[in-house]
């Protein structure tokens, strides 16, 4: 589905990303692991563009992201996001948040758009909160709220930049609820997260960044339990 | 106290120069509020201009433009400016005119750093959101920063309408009778200093204390939306 070579990022002088190959297949979760400063949120950031990046390509359905003449927004609209700062749209209610682009970018007529958010607000618990404004909420409440905008465009695969690392620990339970069952209804996700438990639980592949680079990539057994690189044991070692 | 009211009842009212006043008052919020719509028109296209510059190189050259624009405007007095433009760039021009195209590209030059700050002080993950989801950047500035930016300048927009409204005191220069000409006229006519002057100060006085107000109101109406 996305296949990414030799992408390199550098900001100014300093190369984040120095080269990475990676396969991601439909259904794939993978988790992106490793110390801050490693290049995890630079890699997310560079399937979508967000990040423009200096050398190698992306290709996502076959188009190649990295050419100019590829139409980014019509790509982006296949691949949701959600950002460790919610970044939901403090103007809108919780239900303008989640029907806005479907309704723009899509065509999709209001009354679809709406009881589709609604339905998928249902889902994560919220439905009662539609006519709320997104300064009302919790945390928790928030990142379940744009995790569900980012459904609203029915997309064909989940970017996550540490979607729990800006929450109060009561509630990183709520939301990485709502990513297992995503998981387990066979989306594809790519999570850039610190949630170890979540990381060998859900995902069926992790990869292992420090330094720009991929030094381990394997199954959840294989990473946790049987870590090659003596950096990703000195890693674990510190933050199991 | 009897004495003085009697002395402004003529040379205010019974001599009928308080038509002149308001035909000055009249001209000079003519002007200002000409002013403010050209200013804004301008601020928000250099904002623009400047903002879609960063990722299109082909209006790199606009954007030197735009520069040379802002310094040479707030390096020059706007008297200045005035008599360029009524003396030399727009020679037959009526004064009135004159004095809306230079007030409103005068203040222009400072509209463009609020309106740039405005969209500056909206958070950037606000933009990524709306460009993640697949809108363009000019769809994700309508859409999702604009409404937000809006908070922040239109308190300083407000600010700008009040020093524009005083800095148009000036448009006696170039034979416009605004407020404060129409009361200098009268001084030298009547020989009376205290009651044209006293009046069309306070004339300024009671716009600005009127317009802060309404400006507060409004602002606090725009923090009401700010639901928390």
């Amino acid at each position: 589905m996305i296949s990414v070579k030799h992408l390199k990022k550098s900001f100014k002088d300093i190369e984040v990303l120095k080269g990475i190959d990676l396969e991601i297949n439909k259904g794939d979760v993978i988790c992106i692991i490793g110390p801050s400063g490693g290049g995890k949120s630079t890699l997310l950031r560079c399937l979508n563009l967000l990040e423009k990046p200096t050398g190698g390509s992306i290709i996502f359905d076959g188009n190649e992201l990295t050419d100019k003449k590829t139409d980014l927004n019509l790509h982006r609209q296949k691949m949701g996001m959600v950002f460790q700062q919610f970044n939901l749209f403090p103007h809108m209610t919780v239900l303008d948040n989640l029907t806005c682009a479907p309704m723009m970018l899509k065509k999709i007529p209001k009354a679809q758009a709406e009881s589709k958010a609604m339905e998928l607000l249902a889902r994560v618990g919220l439905a009662d909160r539609a006519a709320a404004y997104p300064n009302q909420l919790s945390g928790g409440q928030k990142q379940r709220v744009a995790i569900v905008r980012a459904l609203c465009m029915e997309p064909e695969v989940m970017l996550f930049d540490e979607p729990t690392s800006a929450l109060d620990p009561e509630m990183v339970g709520e939301v990485l609820d709502v990513m297992k069952e995503l998981a387990a209804e066979g989306m594809t996700m790519v999570v850039v997260t610190h949630e170890m438990g979540f990381a060998r639980e859900v995902s069926n592949r992790i990869l292992f960044l420090d330094g720009g680079c991929i030094m381990d990539e394997g199954t959840p057994g294989e990473i946790f339990d049987a870590p090659q690189s003596e950096r990703l044991q000195s890693f674990l070692a510190k933050v199991l | 106290m009897g004495a003085w009211l009697a002395k402004y009842y003529e040379t205010i009212i019974g001599s009928g120069y308080y038509t002149m006043l308001i035909d000055g008052l009249k001209t000079t919020i003519v002007i200002t509020i000409g002013a403010l719509v050209i200013g804004v028109a301008i601020g928000a296209l250099i904002a623009a201009i400047k903002y879609f510059a960063e990722d299109t190189p082909v209006l790199k050259p606009l954007v030197w433009i735009c520069d040379v624009y802002v310094t040479v405007i707030r390096g020059i007095p706007v008297v200045v400016l005035l008599l360029v433009f009524y003396f030399i760039i727009l020679k037959s021009s009526e004064g009135t005119v004159v004095g809306i195209i230079t007030f409103g590209i005068n203040s222009g030059a400072y509209m463009a750093e609020l309106i740039r700050s405005g969209i500056g002080a909206v958070d950037s993950g606000q933009m990524e959101a709306g460009r993640s989801l697949g809108m363009s950047k000019l769809q994700a500035m309508r859409v999702v920063v604009l409404p937000q930016a809006v908070r922040y300048i239109l308190p300083a927009v407000g600010n700008e309408l009040i020093a524009l409204l005083k800095e148009t005191a000036v448009a006696g220069y170039v034979a416009v009778v605004d407020l404060t000409r129409a009361g200098n006229l009268i001084r030298n006519n009547t020989y009376d200093a205290v009651n044209p002057l006293l009046t069309i100060a306070l004339t300024y006085l009671a716009m600005v204390v009127i317009l802060t107000w309404v400006l507060g109101k409004f602002e606090r109406k725009l923090a009401k939306s700010d639901k928390r």
